[in-house]
C-alpha cells in the first residue's frame, strides 16, 4: 500500500452506494461511458428505422405504412425523416459513441489514471447529451412535425418559419435548441477529455507511448473544443433570426408563395453555411479519428505486429486536424463564394488526403508481416481500412470544385459520406465493441454471431453505397422524396430498387448484432484479464474493472504500447507496464 | 495465455473469404466503372468536355489507387494469415514514409491543380460583352426565366407584386417602362453556339439550378445575383432540376432547357412574347 | 506478471504526470502531496480553465466574424449611440479583478476575513456590473433600439448579452469559492480562487475587446 500522510482527506471518490448513484448520476467514467454506449445504440436503431422508411418510400411511394396519418408518406414526412437520421446519426451515433462512449471508458485507463479529470463535469456533459437527444427527438411530436431543412439546415429555409414549410415551425425551433445543448455538453466532454490527457498521465506514459486510440481521443477533442463553439453561436443566431425577428441570416425582398417577407433584410445565407461548416468539416473528422486509432491498435493487436510508423500516424492524425479547419469551404464550392476561396479550399482539402493515404499506407505496412488472427475486432478493422480507401478516394472527386460541378447535390455525395461516416467510423465502433466487450462486462460477445454480422454489414454497405456513386454521376440530385418529379431519373429507379433491398437486409443484420450484445451482457462466456494478450493498460486489471480501475495502485508505463513480436522474447507481446526486469529476466 | 488459438485452417478459409471478397468487390466496381451503365450524358458544351476529361484523369488515379490498396489489402490478409509462423518486428520505415507521403503530395496536389483551369474557365472569366443574359429565377417550387427584350435591360421587380396565382409569379411591375417588354417563361430556351450568360436569383430560399448536359450547377442564393454563362453546342431538350434541398416541393421543381437554331429560338420568343 | 506493486515504486506512484519523459523521484504534480493516491494536481485545473476559455474564446470569435462580415458586407448598418454607463460598467468590471486579486493574496496569507471581504467586494462589483448592463439595456430601449431595429443593435445585445451570461457563471463560481465546503473536496480554496480568478480576468479581457470592437467599428 503506498505510505503517504493522508492529510484527512478522502479518496477522489469513494465506490458509490445506491442504485441512483452507481448507475444514474454516477461519477464513474466507466458507468458514463457506458451511458453515451447506450444511448449511441438507441440513436442508431432510431436512425436506422428513419432510413428504413425512407428507402421504402422511395421505392414504394404510395405504399400505406400504418402509423402515418393518412397512410401514405407525404414529401414533407419523408423530408423530416431525412433531416432527423442526418441529425441524429451524426451527433447522437458518431460524435458519442467512439469519443464519449469508448473514450470516457479507456482513456483513464489505457493512460494509468483513476478516472477523468473532472468526475461531475462527466456526468453533467452525459446528461446534458441526454437532454439534447430528448428535445431533438421531440420533434417528431409536435403539431407539424420534425424539421424537413436537412442535418444542415440552410437558411432562409431553417430560419423563416413554417411559411416555408412544414415542420419549419416549433420542429426546427426545437432542432435548433436541442443542438445547441448538445454543444455545450459536447464542450464539457472535450475539456475533460484533454484535461485528463494533459495532466493524469500515469509515470512514464510520456506522449509518445500512448495508445493510438488516446492518440485518437486527444486530437478528437481538441477539434471539438474549437469546433462546437462556433456552431453553438450559429445556433444562437439562427434561434434569434427565427423568433426574435433580427437578420443575421435571411436577406430583404424575400416573398414566400405570394406572402411578403418584411420584417428581416440585410442578412447573408452563405454566413450560415461558413459557420456551420466552419464547425462541420471539423465536426466530420471527429467521427472518423477515433476511428482511426482503434483500427491502428487492433490491426497491431492482432497481426502481432507494432503499428507501421507510429510516429508517421501520430503526425497525420494532428495534420488531420489542423487543416481539418482549413477546408471548410469544400462544402459550399456551388454555394456563391468566391470562386477563387474555392480554389484556394479546394488545394487544402487536396492536401489533407495526403495524411490519410499515409495512414492508410502505414495501416497495410502494420499488417505486412504479421501473424494475422481473424477475431471479429479484427475483421472489422481490415473492413474499416477498405471502406476507408474507398470512400476517401470519392472524396477526391469532389475536392476539385470543377468536377464538383456536376456531382455535386447528387447521390455521390451521399456515396463519399455514408462510406466514412456511415460505415467505416461504425466499423470503427463495432471494432472497438468486439474487442473491448470482454473487458467492459467480463464476457466476450459471442464470435460466430459476431462473424456472421461482419459478413452481411460488410458485403452490405458495399451494395448499397457502391451503386450511388453512379446514381450521382448520371446526375440524380440528393434529398428527393420521389423520382418522379424529373424524367430522367425514372431510368434510375432500377438502381434505388437494389439499394433498398440491399439497405433493408443489412440493416436487419443488425439486429444480430444488438442480439449478441444482449446475450453477452446475460450470459456471455467468461473472459479473463488479457484475453487477447494485448498490450495496454486496461489488459492488466480485472474485467469489468474494479470501481476506481487500479485499486490504488497507478502501474508505471516502460515502454510503448505495441510492442508485439520482440525478437527474443518468450511472448510475442510484452505489457507497457511490464517491469523491466521481468522482461530481462524472459528474454533468451 | 492464449485462450483462443484459432487453426490455421480456420485462419485460411476466413482468409481466403476475405481476399475473394475483396477481389470480387474490386473487381465488379472496376468493371462497373468501365462499362458504365449508369453515366454522365454526353455534354453539350465545351467545359462539359474539359470537366469530363478532368473526371477522367481523376477517375484513373483513384482507379489505381483503389486497386492497388484494396488488392494490397486482400494480398497481406492472405499472406500473413496467421498458419504458425512469428511475425516480424519492425516499427517502421523512414524511407517509405518519405517516398508516399511525397508520392502522394505530387499526385493528389497536382490533380487539383490541373483542375484549376476548367473551374477558371466557369467562374474566373466573365461573360464576353454581347452576351445574351437571361435571369433565372428559382421560388418555392418552380422556375421562371426572364429575359429581357429588345431594350437590353430587366425592368423593375416588386416583392409587393408578386402573384404568382394571377400570372406574376416575379413581381415584374409592368408600368415600369424597361418591363413592358421582358418575356417571363417557365422554360429556359437558348439559342445554339451562342454564349448565354445566366443571372441566378432566388425569391425566398436557396435552390439551385442544374443541368446535367451542361455540366453546370450553381445555388440560387436569396440577396444575392450570382452570374454564370455557357455556349451550348447541340441542340434539344434536357432536364433541368433544382439541386438545393428548398421544402416539400424540392423534387418536383423541374424545367426544361431548349436549345434551340437562330432561327427556332426567334420563333420560340415570338411564341413567348405572345403568352406574356 | 504484468502490472506494478507500488512498494517497488514508492516514489513514483499515484499522481499523475504530464511532461514528454518519464518522471524521476517525486518530482510531485505541483501540488502539495496530499491526498491518498488520487488527488486531481492543481495544474488538471488550470489546464481545465484554460481551455474553457479557448472554448469560450471560440464561440466569440464566431460572433465577431459574423459581426466583421455583416458590417462589410450589407448595405443596412445603421450606427447608434452607446449607452454611457457601459464605461462605468468597465470600470466595475476592472476593479472587480484587482479586489479578486487583491482577495487571492489575502487568502494566500491566511487572512481569511481579509479574503471573504474583498471577495464579497469582487462578487458585489459583479452584480453591480451585471445591473450596469441591465441599465444600459434599458436605456437603449428608451431610446427605441431594440434587438431586431437593425443589425448593429442585433450585434450589440448578442454580445453583451452573452457575455454578461458569462458574468453570471463567473458570479456563481466566486460563489461557490466562497460557501463551499473545502475540506471535504480533492482540492484547496485557493486553487479555486485562482481557477476563478483566470475566468474571471479573461471575461475583463473579453469584454474591453467587445467593447473596443462595438465602439471603434462605428
Amino acid at each position: 500500500m503506498v505510505s503517504h500522510a493522508d492529510g484527512g482527506h478522502e479518496h477522489v471518490h469513494a465506490a458509490p452506494t445506491g442504485w441512483i448513484r452507481k448507475y444514474i448520476f454516477s461519477l464513474d467514467h466507466k458507468v458514463i461511458g457506458i451511458q453515451y454506449f447506450l444511448l449511441a445504440l438507441f440513436s442508431v436503431f432510431l436512425g436506422m428505422t428513419l432510413s428504413v422508411l425512407m428507402r421504402i418510400h422511395l421505392v414504394w411511394p404510395n405504399i400505406h405504412l400504418p402509423f402515418i396519418s393518412g397512410g401514405v408518406m407525404t414529401p414533407e414526412q419523408y423530408l423530416a425523416l431525412l433531416t432527423m437520421h442526418g441529425s441524429i446519426m451524426v451527433f447522437m451515433v458518431l460524435t458519442t459513441a467512439p469519443q464519449s462512449g469508448f473514450g470516457n471508458y479507456f482513456l483513464p485507463i489505457q493512460i494509468g489514471a483513476a478516472d477523468m479529470a473532472f468526475p461531475v463535469l462527466n456526468m453533467l456533459s452525459f446528461w446534458t447529451t441526454f437532454v439534447s437527444l430528448v428535445v431533438m427527438v421531440c420533434a417528431f411530436f409536435v403539431e407539424e412535425g420534425a424539421p424537413i431543412s436537412g442535418w444542415t439546415a440552410y437558411t432562409p429555409l431553417s430560419a423563416l418559419g413554417k411559411i416555408v414549410g412544414p415542420g419549419q415551425g416549433t420542429g426546427q425551433t426545437l432542432w435548433v435548441i436541442g443542438l445547441a445543448i448538445f454543444c455545450a455538453a459536447s464542450l464539457m466532454g472535450a475539456l475533460n477529455f484533454i484535461a485528463t490527457l494533459i495532466d493524469l498521465r500515469a509515470p512514464g506514459l510520456s506522449l509518445m507511448r500512448m495508445p493510438l486510440t488516446c492518440w485518437s481521443w486527444f486530437i478528437t477533442a481538441i477539434l471539438g473544443l474549437l469546433a462546437f463553439g462556433v456552431l453553438l453561436a450559429a445556433c444562437a443566431l439562427l434561434l434569434l433570426d427565427r423568433v426574435a425577428g433580427t437578420s443575421f441570416f435571411i436577406p430583404g425582398g424575400l416573398v414566400v408563395t405570394d406572402q411578403v417577407i418584411s420584417n428581416h433584410s440585410g442578412g447573408s445565407p452563405l454566413l450560415w453555411q461558413h459557420l456551420f461548416w466552419f464547425f462541420g468539416h471539423p465536426e466530420v473528422y471527429i467521427a472518423i479519428l477515433p476511428g482511426m486509432g482503434v483500427a491502428s491498435h487492433v490491426l497491431s493487436t492482432f497481426a502481432r505486429k507494432p503499428v507501421f510508423g507510429y510516429r508517421a500516424m501520430v503526425y497525420a492524425m494532428c495534420g488531420i486536424g489542423f487543416l481539418g479547419f482549413c477546408v471548410w469551404g469544400h462544402h459550399m464550392f456551388i454555394s456563391g463564394m468566391s470562386p477563387y476561396s474555392a480554389f484556394a479550399f479546394s488545394i487544402m482539402t487536396m492536401t489533407i488526403g495526403v495524411p490519410s493515404a499515409i495512414k492508410t499506407f502505414n495501416w497495410l505496412g502494420t499488417l505486412w508481416g504479421g501473424k494475422i488472427q481473424f477475431t471479429t475486432a479484427m475483421m472489422f478493422a481490415l473492413g474499416f481500412v477498405s471502406l476507408f480507401v474507398t470512400g476517401g478516394l470519392s472524396g477526391l472527386f469532389l475536392a476539385q470544385p470543377s468536377v464538383d460541378l456536376p456531382l455535386h447535390d447528387t447521390y455521390f455525395v451521399v456515396a463519399h459520406f455514408h462510406l466514412i461516416m456511415g460505415v467505416a467510423a461504425i466499423f470503427g465502433i463495432f471494432a472497438a465493441t468486439y474487442f473491448w466487450f470482454p473487458k467492459m462486462f467480463g464476457k466476450f460477445l459471442n464470435e460466430s454471431v459476431g462473424k456472421i454480422h461482419f459478413w452481411l454489414t460488410f458485403a452490405g454497405v458495399y451494395c448499397i453505397f457502391m451503386p450511388m456513386h453512379f446514381l450521382g454521376i448520371a446526375g440524380h440530385m440528393r434529398r428527393y422524396s420521389d423520382l418522379s418529379g424529373v424524367p430522367y431519373l425514372s431510368g434510375l429507379m432500377g438502381v434505388q430498387y437494389f439499394i433498398s433491398i440491399a439497405a433493408f437486409i443489412t440493416i436487419g443484420a443488425q439486429l444480430l448484432f444488438l442480439g449478441n450484445f444482449i446475450a453477452g451482457l446475460w450470459g456471455g462466456k467468461k473472459a479473463g484479464v488479457n484475453p487477447w494478450n494485448a498490450t495496454t493498460l486496461e489488459w492488466t486489471i480485472p474485467s469489468p474493472p474494479p470501481h476506481d480501475n487500479f485499486a490504488g495502485q497507478i502501474p508505471t508505463v516502460y515502454r510503448g504500447a505495441y510492442e508485439f513480436s520482440v525478437p527474443g522474447e518468450a511472448q510475442d507481446f510484452i505489457m507497457q507496464s511490464a517491469l523491466p526486469s521481468e522482461v530481462e529476466r524472459q528474454h533468451h | 495465455m492464449q485462450k483462443r488459438k484459432p487453426s490455421s485452417a480456420g485462419s485460411t478459409t476466413v482468409a481466403a473469404a476475405l481476399a475473394v471478397f475483396l477481389l470480387a468487390f474490386t473487381g465488379i466496381t472496376v468493371y462497373l466503372f468501365i462499362t458504365k451503365p449508369w453515366w454522365f450524358p454526353k455534354p453539350i458544351t465545351e467545359i462539359g468536355i474539359l470537366i469530363d476529361s478532368q473526371f477522367h484523369r481523376t477517375l484513373i488515379i483513384t482507379g489505381v489507387v483503389f486497386v492497388l490498396a484494396q488488392l494490397g489489402l486482400a494480398w497481406v490478409i492472405f499472406k500473413y494469415r496467421d498458419h504458425g509462423q512469428k511475425a516480424e518486428y519492425f516499427e517502421g520505415n523512414n524511407f517509405f514514409e518519405v517516398v508516399w507521403t511525397l508520392a502522394t503530395i505530387v499526385l493528389f496536389v497536382g490533380l487539383g491543380l490541373y483542375a484549376e483551369s476548367a473551374w477558371a474557365q466557369v467562374h474566373f472569366q466573365p461573360a464576353q460583352a454581347g452576351d445574351l443574359q437571361i435571369e433565372v429565377t428559382g421560388q418555392q417550387f418552380t422556375w421562371n426565366f426572364r429575359y429581357p427584350g429588345p431594350d437590353g435591360k430587366f425592368g423593375m421587380l416588386k416583392p409587393s407584386m408578386v402573384s404568382a396565382s394571377t400570372g406574376n409569379a416575379l413581381g415584374l411591375d409592368r408600368s415600369d417602362p424597361e418591363a413592358k417588354d421582358d418575356i417571363v417563361s417557365p422554360i429556359l430556351g437558348v439559342p445554339v453556339n451562342r454564349e448565354v450568360e445566366l443571372l441566378i436569383r432566388s425569391q425566398d430560399v436557396t435552390h439551385s439550378f442544374f443541368v446535367r448536359e451542361l455540366r453546370i450547377k450553381q445555388d440560387a442564393v436569396p440577396g444575392m445575383i450570382i452570374h454564370m454563362h455557357f455556349t451550348a453546342t447541340q441542340t434539344g431538350e434536357y432536364d433541368l432540376a433544382c439541386a438545393e434541398l428548398c421544402g416539400l416541393g424540392h423534387y418536383k421543381m423541374s424545367s426544361k432547357l431548349k436549345v434551340m437554331s437562330d432561327a427556332d429560338f426567334a420563333e420560340w420568343i415570338k411564341v413567348q412574347v405572345a403568352n406574356q | 506478471m504484468p502490472g506494478i506493486v507500488a512498494e517497488e515504486l514508492d516514489l513514483h506512484v499515484e499522481r499523475g504526470f504530464g511532461g514528454g519523459n518519464p518522471p524521476r523521484g517525486n518530482a510531485g504534480g505541483g501540488d502539495d502531496g496530499r491526498g491518498g493516491g488520487r488527488s486531481i494536481p492543481r495544474r488538471a485545473y488550470i489546464t481545465g480553465i484554460t481551455l474553457a476559455v479557448a472554448a469560450i474564446m471560440m464561440f466569440f470569435m464566431a460572433l465577431t466574424s459574423s459581426y466583421i462580415v455583416r458590417k462589410g458586407t450589407g448595405t443596412d448598418w445603421q450606427a447608434f449611440g452607446m449607452p454611457r454607463v457601459l464605461w462605468a460598467n468597465t470600470v466595475i468590471l476592472l476593479l472587480s479583478s484587482l479586489t479578486l486579486e487583491m482577495a487571492r493574496r489575502q487568502l494566500a496569507r491566511g487572512e481569511i476575513s481579509a479574503f471573504r471581504n474583498l471577495w464579497a467586494l469582487t462578487t458585489g462589483l459583479g452584480l453591480l456590473f451585471v445591473g450596469g448592463q441591465l441599465v444600459a439595456w434599458h436605456q437603449l430601449r428608451a431610446a427605441g433600439v431594440y434587438l431586431s431595429t437593425n443589425p448593429s443593435s442585433s450585434f450589440f445585445y448578442v454580445f453583451t448579452a452573452a457575455h454578461a451570461v458569462h458574468v453570471l457563471g463567473g458570479i456563481f463560481a466566486l460563489l461557490f469559492v466562497a460557501f463551499r465546503s473545502w475540506q471535504r473536496s480533492r482540492t484547496t480554496q485557493a486553487i479555486g480562487a485562482e481557477v476563478a480568478g483566470i475566468y474571471w480576468h479573461f471575461l475583463d479581457g473579453l469584454w474591453v475587446f467587445l467593447l473596443l470592437l462595438l465602439s471603434l467599428g462605428r
